[in-house]
């Protein structure tokens, strides 16, 4: 669960009420952000970096719960690739979210916590309460806008809903919709945070434990679906862990397993239950086709951005032949795109990784 | 920055304005050129990734891509000119690869390196092994060129197909020759074709 030191974090309250997908609409909205580097008098030199699921506002300053360095440290700040020194950047917690942006964990207008009262939300609906910041910010057009996993959709979102307020789109190792075994992997997690007994319908605010057992499973599968297989082979193989031999027991025999478990822990102290509930939700209503018609192609009609598309050949989770299949429609109406597959061994996670020609294609195409 | 002889000539007759698609477009060269110096806008693809991401770093929007598979993607006209220069012969298909490029341009630059050339004839036949010569220097093993063209064979094709040749031009030692002989004289060829 996010702790108390999140809600310190820099945020403003949403001036108008938020409209949802779902028909309803969120009164009161608070979207917690992080800036880094000056923006510039025109205001022309801001870049939007939307997280990933697990990620939050904090992509290059220390997390305040668990003390480590920003999720894409190595790729903004001073002279990195999204270099602060000329660039403005802006990440901001996404609605429905537990690191100070309203979500589920929030108190509703009776303040109580919304719990599984609070409203579904879909991609487009973050991407809206994203673009009201920067109405509030005085943001009127993006120099960029940039994300990896749900963070590329949120990207794609923002192009096709919004394509006046960015000048450059970059989605990285993302899809324009979830696939079936997306949203089955996503439904394993949510069954594993509902299945533990101290989930409580979602009621467990307040109540000293919450599901940080189911919610560990979940990011445990979840995990593994981020790594490549040749990934684990090559970090753990059938190695064990801290013995010289098998247990004949459920202890963590194997360092994956060991792996797994402290992945899990370490997540369950940071993330709230119900937040990884309602983000996953959201993540499998996306389909930009649908939501335009069912034709991929006319959800870039308006199209003005340049586009970059990059994937990772050991991504199993959005294959290349996702990214592919948005290059195709943005091609079809003859969008400025580029594309490129690049070779790295970590699977999914490699855009959080080392991976020097990522580094190159990405300050390339912000010049 | 001074372009290949054949990327010259095409250069020098795209449309200013035009919009182009360079298949096969390498680092960007002729991309740049084209964008520059012609005001087109130009888009690529490109088969090899380190390429591709130079282009992208050169501010060039270009799609990895595979000639033989991905042309299909784009829309019919999509472009007032589609570009092919020196992978012609590279192609699984190249009859289809040829019907592909003027489908999604209404016209084509396409250019390739002459097997009829005088030196690859003599070659052959003085030492009975396929030759490898400065515009084709790899071993016919590790050759990526798995359709070796002619002059009169690309005018065959294009005939066969009833494709427009609105121009060719050329070249020997990176220099325009005329088009007399051209079969026998040129190293390679460029032609400038339309439906």
């Amino acid at each position: 669960m996010a702790g108390a030191s999140a809600l310190d974090a820099k945020s403003l309250v949403l001036p108008d009420p938020l409209p949802l997908d779902s028909g309803q609409r969120l009164e009161t909205v608070r979207v917690a952000y992080e800036t880094y580097g000056a923006l510039a008098e025109d205001k022309g030199n801001a870049i939007l970096i939307f997280h990933a699921l697990s990620g939050d506002q904090h992509v290059a300053s220390v997390h305040p719960i668990t003390g480590k360095p920003g999720w894409w440290d190595r790729m903004v700040g001073p002279g990195k690739p999204i270099d602060t020194n000329r660039f403005h950047v802006v990440c901001a917690n996404v609605v429905g979210g537990c690191m100070g942006s309203t979500g589920p964990a929030s108190e509703d207008p009776d303040g109580r916590p919304w719990a599984m009262r609070f409203p579904v939300i879909t991609i487009r609906d973050m991407v809206r309460a994203q673009v009201a910041l920067l109405d509030a910010l005085g943001i009127a057009k993006l120099h960029a806008v940039v994300g990896g996993s749900m963070g590329g959709m949120l990207a794609l979102s923002l192009a096709a809903n919004f394509p006046d307020r960015a000048r450059r789109v970059l989605a990285i190792a993302t899809t324009a919709r979830h696939s079936a075994q997306n949203i089955a992997f996503h439904e394993v997690g949510r069954q594993a945070v509902m299945a533990d007994p101290n989930w409580r319908e979602g009621d467990y605010y307040g109540a000293g434990k919450g599901p940080e057992k189911g919610l560990a499973v979940a990011r445990m599968a979840a995990h593994i679906t981020y790594l490549s297989e040749a990934g684990l082979t090559d970090k753990f193989g059938r190695r064990l862990q801290d013995r010289a031999a098998k247990s004949f027991g459920f202890d963590a025999d194997f360092q994956v397993e060991s792996y797994l478990r402290h992945q899990g822990i370490a997540f369950s102290d940071r993330f709230d239950a119900n937040a990884y509930l309602y983000i996953t939700r959201a993540m499998d209503y996306f389909d930009l086709a649908e939501e335009h018609g069912g034709r991929l192609a006319d959800a870039f009609a308006g199209a003005t951005a340049r586009f970059c598309l990059v994937s990772f050949d050991t991504d199993w989770l959005y294959p290349t032949a996702e990214s592919k299949h948005v290059v195709h429609a943005l091609n079809a109406v003859a969008a400025p795109v580029s594309f490129v597959e690049l070779s790295a061994p970590y699977g999914h996670d490699s855009f959080l990784l080392e991976c020097p020609p990522l580094d190159r294609v990405i300050k390339g195409f912000l010049e | 920055m001074s372009l290949r002889a054949d990327l010259a000539v095409i250069a020098a007759h795209v449309a200013p304005g035009a919009r182009v698609l360079d298949v096969g477009c390498g680092e960007g060269e002729l991309m740049e050129v084209l964008q520059r110096e012609k005001g087109c806008d130009a888009r690529g693809m490109e088969i090899d990734p380190e390429a591709v991401e130079r282009c992208v770093a050169r501010g060039l929007s270009v799609v990895q891509g595979d000639a033989d598979r991905d042309l299909t993607d784009y829309p019919d006209d999509a472009f007032d000119c589609a570009i092919l220069s020196q992978t012609l012969q590279t192609a699984g298909r190249p009859d289809e690869l040829l019907d592909e490029l003027l489908r999604i341009g209404r016209r084509a630059f396409v250019s390739f390196p002459n097997f009829a050339y005088w030196r690859m004839r003599f070659s052959l036949l003085a030492h009975g092994r396929m030759p490898v010569t400065r515009h084709l220097p790899v071993s016919w093993y590790e050759t990526q060129n798995i359709h070796h063209v002619t002059v009169e064979d690309f005018r065959e094709l294009l005939r066969a197909k009833g494709v427009t040749v609105e121009k060719s031009w050329f070249f020997t030692s990176e220099r325009e020759i005329g088009g007399t002989s051209a079969n026998w004289r040129a190293e390679h060829a460029v032609f400038q074709l339309s439906r």
